[in-house]
């Protein structure tokens, strides 16, 4: 029997984690130009529809084939190895960019998806959301998730695709077209 | 390490040179007092005990909807946050190791030539997940401001010195009983502009990882008897007296070192797990030599 721990409460990243959170390649989970390798990019936008410059985000996937990675190496990239896990801050015009593979499907049938945190100045704790590719309709039809949002908002997880192949995802943490955000307690 | 920090130093991400009271302009007449905040932040306090006399249950993390943090009023969600059961990505964390961090980025005071200013420090505790158990082999994460209370960064305009051998950023890997120990610096308290004459609480930000992403979390550490708390608007986002001390570290003499440090203990208890203990016997113990799992 198992005696449940009250977790600790997270707080806001705040504005001065830029010196200390990236660092060199953070968003690069692949070398850009690589082979199978994609631009994925979007823009975070507030409740006034204005970009947020100081947001940063993680993404965590599976590599193409859906295998989950547990390699280490994320934080001293040898440009070689693929861990899965990438580190982002938006610039100044709140636009995010990672270079990263089309994640697998991790079962057969599954729709592939990219999980998210996000932190920002002015965010009290994270938030959890996911990015689906948008290709597999079959499969994004049985998703649980998915089928359990109303058309409007399922919308808000799925990518689009860019003719060079690369996949736009903006976040919109307030108002219309509000990202759907994820409670996994 | 050290030389990235230096780069960084000597990259415009730097402050401009110290511009003695260049941020202490006249401030607007129009600018709310920490009357007002309080005034907002004690209404909200008084709602949450009455709810808690009528049978509600005690919050443990803070409210994404605060609005005497004035930046948070645009930036939080509206709806509810979606209920989702984690699936098959969402129930591992990325790995980290000794590849990822040196063993010399736990001490915070000797990353430049000389010794950092302030009061040493030895900040110590167990990274733990909702049963009690360590979570071992991940990574921590850990930045704060100097003595003065100045962020080596370009956005902190506070008039404070900044200190030529303090950079104020820590990362260490949790041992197998899921404990992490920093040397640094106690950090001061610093002015924000929230409103007229708004400090924080002297703080360090906590940045980890658990054994599944679902546990993700970054938070901040204070200290015990700091005069700001019922003041700050970001330490009150948490409405609930018990949650709040849970960010609060012990004083610890048995980990003072004598002619040496103070000692302080923080506990972190992360959320879940949700993964079966099935799942997490077939996932085996992550770290510096794990292969790939799933399918």
């Amino acid at each position: 029997m198992n005696t449940k721990l009250v977790p600790t409460p997270g707080q806001t990243v705040g504005p001065f984690y830029g010196y200390a959170l990236p660092f060199e390649k953070d968003n690069e989970l692949l070398a850009p130009g690589s082979p199978g390798s994609i631009r994925l990019q979007g823009t975070v936008y507030d409740g006034a529809g204005h970009t947020v410059p100081d947001a940063i985000l993680e993404i965590w996937q599976p590599d193409a084939k859906g295998n989950v990675v547990q390699r280490t190496g994320s934080l001293v990239r040898d440009g070689y190895t693929f861990t899965g896990w990438g580190r982002g801050a938006v610039g100044n015009s709140g636009v995010f960019t990672f270079t990263t593979v089309n994640p697998g499907p991790t079962k057969p049938g599954a729709a592939p998806f990219i999980s998210v945190a996000l932190f920002a100045r002015g965010l009290t704790n994270r938030l959890f959301t996911r990015i689906y590719l948008p290709e597999d309709a079959e499969a994004l039809a049985k998703d649980p998730l998915l089928s359990s949002l109303d058309p409007e908002r399922r919308k808000t997880l799925i990518a689009r695709r860019d003719p060079d192949g690369g996949l736009t995802w903006d976040i919109r943490l307030q108002g219309e077209g509000e990202t759907v955000f994820l409670d996994f307690q | 390490m050290p030389e990235d920090i230096t780069a960084e130093l000597e990259s415009e991400e730097l402050v401009p040179p110290a511009e003695p009271k260049a941020a202490h302009q006249p401030l607007d007449k129009a600018i709310e007092s920490q009357a007002d905040l309080s005034a907002e932040i004690n209404a909200i306090g008084e709602a949450y005990q009455q709810a808690l006399k009528d049978g509600a249950q005690p919050e443990t993390q803070p409210r994404l909807d605060y609005p005497p943090y004035r930046s948070s009023i645009l930036r939080h969600p509206t709806k509810s946050l979606q209920h989702a059961d984690p699936e098959t990505i969402e129930l591992y964390s990325p790995a980290f190791g000794h590849q990822d961090v040196h063993a010399l980025e736990s001490d915070l005071t000797i990353q430049h030539n000389g010794e950092p200013l302030g009061e040493r420090i030895i900040v110590s505790g167990k990274v733990l997940d909702g049963e009690g158990r360590p979570v071992a082999g991940q990574l921590v994460e850990i930045w704060q401001a100097n003595s003065s209370g100045r962020y080596i960064h370009k956005r902190d305009q506070h008039p404070a010195p900044i200190d030529p051998n303090f950079t104020g950023i820590g990362r260490c890997i949790t041992g197998p009983d899921g404990s992490y120990r920093f040397v640094t610096i106690k950090p001061g308290a610093y002015p924000w502009k929230n409103h007229l004459n708004a400090w924080r609480p002297a703080h360090i930000h906590f940045s980890l990882f658990g054994t599944e992403f679902t546990q993700r979390i970054i938070t901040q550490m204070y200290f015990p008897g700091d005069q700001l708390f019922p003041l700050d608007p970001i330490y009150q986002t948490i409405v609930d007296q018990d949650a709040r001390d849970r960010l609060v570290a012990t004083y610890d003499h048995s980990l003072t070192e004598p002619e040496w440090a103070l000692g302080y203990n923080w506990d972190i208890v992360l959320t879940g797990p949700k993964r079966t203990w099935t799942e997490n016997e077939a996932f085996g113990t992550a770290g510096d030599s794990s292969d790939e799992a799933g399918e």
